[in-house]
């Protein structure tokens, strides 16, 4: 009975991942379902056997890491190298169909058939002529008018073209003016020939290229596009340096002030307890407020503090760097505070008194030791705070949404601009979404992340040991 | 301590408080509008409350209990997923541990942030085979999250379970205790203040997030305080803003009641290596 109920989440799971295969299967997606089956089987060999003890406690976490942190991240890496975005979404054969159907014209001469629109469970057909199928039923009139969006969309393959119908009562045959020859993998019009030249999209010979075109591998195209596309190369540089700047003084000056607020306060309970107020306050809530704060026309800043001057805070491009640098520095401040006072009185008092009784003074006693084993303390903390900041899409979307935009550079890019924020206007803003560039651009942030972050491990590793 | 050190410390209190102050006084005046609200506490009003809980365009309250959900299931999953793979780490010896626990420092350092198109046309698939925990779905969402409770976490957590002695497991065993009952009577019990810290920091990092819980999340009944409260400020500036602030403050509060009582773990676990997001 015991072991009934021990293995009942176990029985759960494995009739939720039958209901997946199923699903799954019915569909044709047979990686998913690869996937699927093989980690199913895993985690019944775990649960099933006395041993593997561990396997038992990580299994769970794993599993969730392997889907939505480890698959994610392949799949980006993945994605860096396709032309994946806004008119290559699907397979080439997507692209046919979709290009045939753009190009139909209503065939000269033709007159509207009289028709009627059926259903069945939900599906919608035309009915040219005679009885309809067992199960098939004619739409109302009401309903004709309802499902409006749906019925012009549908398309009904006649006579070597195709019916479609405006109103629902009469279609008209229409014919493509493209053709598709499955032999040469060409589209073409009849005088032109589009080709498909390995680049996701039927070409011309003079370059013209029809709408919408494929996915395809475009190899290390994006990054270099990144490094050497004048158009991107300029903005791309400036907002990585920016990011560098943002997240190396963000961490400087709050650790610095949050330091120096520890070391004069000595602990004060009553300053803890305050300061401990803004860093609970949600980071994207002060974000938001410090927008309204620093409006240029209603701000308290501007309005009460400045007494009605009309300082562009947020829209001047250096004025803008200056002010996410500071409210960011707002944020993080009282959390380097109580990082540094913990770990001031984490140093143990009989290091401080011995140099005392060596005749060192409070200035000596502070450089030589108390500060030394404080960085040695928060030397990780340090590190993981600029990985955050380097990232910090927060802040900089809600206060100044990465503008002031630069109104030279052809991509939208602004001048508070994070490489993130850049990674997410390329991916999900403006008018065409490029996802291949953007996941290139997260893989190339990635990199930096991961670069500085070994480097200050090994840093702090040997601060420790020192 | 010296009276000339306050000259330091009020000045900070006061540029570190005054924001905050600011947004009660406008969530109480009876204007709305920000430059209305820059007389602070002129006159107060709850009107800006009331809004909040009635009006139909944005649902505060379903947003509020969203955020608490989403927040609270993801923090305590966090915890039981790091706990437990802690514990693996520091309790067994067995062939791949050196490699898993580097792996997890590594993978660490992408953040999932990064990764948003991955993730959105993962759960756009999920969704066409199981919707309800694809595109759209709150539980999608936990599950995106819990996917980095254990690059975050573990590290951490078995830090702090390195600490406790193994004696106590072992003198357990001899009595007769099994590995589970170790885990959940001998060890979570002793390592409380890490779990704590864990907690609080998944629930507010949960809070703060806008990319991807606005990219989960379309329906505005389903959508969490940090989309919905965005969208409020950034649709109509200046007019809202006393709604907005009423909204930031209830909004806050669970998580500033929650630091003010658990400030003694806070400075513990801060030290320890945790970072707030």
């Amino acid at each position: 009975m015991k072991r009934a109920l021990r293995l009942l989440p176990l029985a759960v799971a494995d009739a939720l991942a039958l209901y997946g295969l199923v699903a799954l299967g019915s569909q044709r997606s047979w990686w998913m379902f690869a996937g699927l089956l093989a980690g199913t089987a895993a985690i019944n060999r775990i649960y099933l056997s006395r041993r593997a003890v561990p396997a038992k406690y990580l299994a769970p976490g794993v599993v969730l890491l392997l889907v939505y942190q480890v698959y994610v991240v392949l799949y980006t890496g993945y994605a860096a190298f396709t032309n994946y975005g806004d008119g290559h979404n699907g397979s080439k054969a997507d692209a046919v169909a979709a290009i045939l159907a753009g190009s139909e014209v209503k065939v000269a001469g033709a007159v509207p058939y009289p028709i009627r629109v059926m259903e069945r469970d939900g599906r919608l057909g035309l009915l040219v002529q005679g009885r309809p199928a067992a199960g098939w039923r004619p739409l109302t009139y009401g309903e004709i008018v309802a499902r409006q969006a749906e019925i012009t969309a549908l398309r009904e393959p006649a006579d070597g073209g195709t019916l479609k119908t405006a109103d629902g009562m009469t279609a008209t045959l229409y014919r493509a003016t493209l053709t598709y020859d499955a032999a040469t993998g060409s589209i073409t019009d009849g005088t032109t020939v589009y080709r498909d030249t390995g680049r996701g999209a039927f070409t011309a010979a003079d370059g013209r290229a029809l709408s919408p075109g494929w996915k395809v591998f475009v190899g290390h195209e994006n990054f270099t596009r990144v490094l050497t596309d004048s158009g991107i190369r300029g903005p791309f540089l400036e907002v990585l340096a920016w990011t560098f700047v943002f997240a190396i003084l963000s961490v400087a000056l709050s650790f610095g002030l949050g330091l120096a607020l520890a070391l004069l306060l000595d602990g004060h309970r009553i300053y803890r307890s305050l300061l401990i107020f803004p860093y609970a306050f949600p980071a994207f809530m002060a974000a938001l407020l410090w927008q309204g704060l620093l409006n240029t026309d209603h701000g308290f800043v501007n309005d009460v503090l400045l007494g009605g001057a009309r300082v562009p805070w947020l829209s001047d491009p250096w004025l803008a760097k200056l002010s996410v640098l500071l409210v960011n520095v707002w944020i993080a401040f009282p959390y380097m505070f109580l990082i540094c006072t913990g770990a001031l009185q984490a140093i143990p008092p009989t290091l401080s008194e011995a140099a005392q009784m060596d005749g060192a003074g409070p200035w000596r006693v502070l450089r030589t030791i108390k500060l030394p084993l404080l960085l040695a303390s928060t030397a990780p903390v340090l590190v993981a705070t600029f990985a955050f900041n380097f990232n910090n899409f927060n802040v900089i979307y809600m206060l100044t949404g990465g503008g002031p935009r630069d109104a030279n550079a052809p991509v939208d890019v602004g001048s508070t601009d994070l490489l993130i924020s850049l990674v997410y206007k390329l991916a999900f803003g403006g008018a065409s979404r490029n996802y291949g560039l953007a996941c290139a651009v997260s893989i190339v942030i990635f990199m930096v992340i991961a670069a500085v972050s070994l480097a200050g491990f090994r840093r702090a590793r040997r601060l420790e040991a020192a | 301590m010296r009276a000339w050190r306050h000259l330091a410390g009020l000045p900070a209190v006061a540029v570190a408080l005054f924001p905050l102050v600011f947004v009660v006084a406008a969530s109480l005046n009876p204007s709305g509008t920000l430059t209305g609200s820059n007389d602070l506490f002129a006159a107060v009003t709850w009107d800006h409350y009331a809004t909040l809980f009635t009006d139909e365009l944005h649902p505060f309250p379903r947003w509020f209990a969203n955020s608490m959900a989403i927040g609270l299931i993801t923090a305590a999953g966090s915890v039981f997923l790091g706990a437990c793979a802690a514990y693996a780490f520091s309790r067994f010896r067995f062939r791949g541990r050196r490699a898993g626990l580097l792996g997890l420092v590594f993978i660490q350092l992408f953040p999932q942030v990064l990764a948003y198109v991955a993730i959105f046309l993962l759960l756009s698939a999920v969704k066409e085979v199981f919707p309800p925990l694809g595109l759209g779905s709150r539980l999608g969402l936990v599950m995106v999250y819990l996917g980095g409770a254990l690059g975050v976490n573990t590290y951490l957590m078995k830090g702090f379970f390195d600490s406790v002695p193994k004696d106590l497991d072992d003198s357990a065993q001899i009595d007769g205790a099994s590995h589970a009952q170790v885990f959940f009577l001998v060890l979570l019990p002793l390592v409380r203040p890490i779990l704590v810290v864990v907690a609080l920091f998944s629930f507010v990092a949960t809070m703060n997030d806008f990319v991807i819980a606005g990219l989960v999340l379309t329906d505005p009944d389903q959508q969490t305080l940090a989309v919905g409260l965005y969208q409020l400020v950034s649709y109509q500036l200046g007019q809202s803003w006393g709604v907005f602030s009423a909204g930031a403050l209830i909004g806050a509060l669970p998580v500033l009641v929650l630091f003010q009582f658990l400030q003694r773990f806070i400075t513990g676990g801060l030290t320890a290596g945790a970072v707030k997001t």
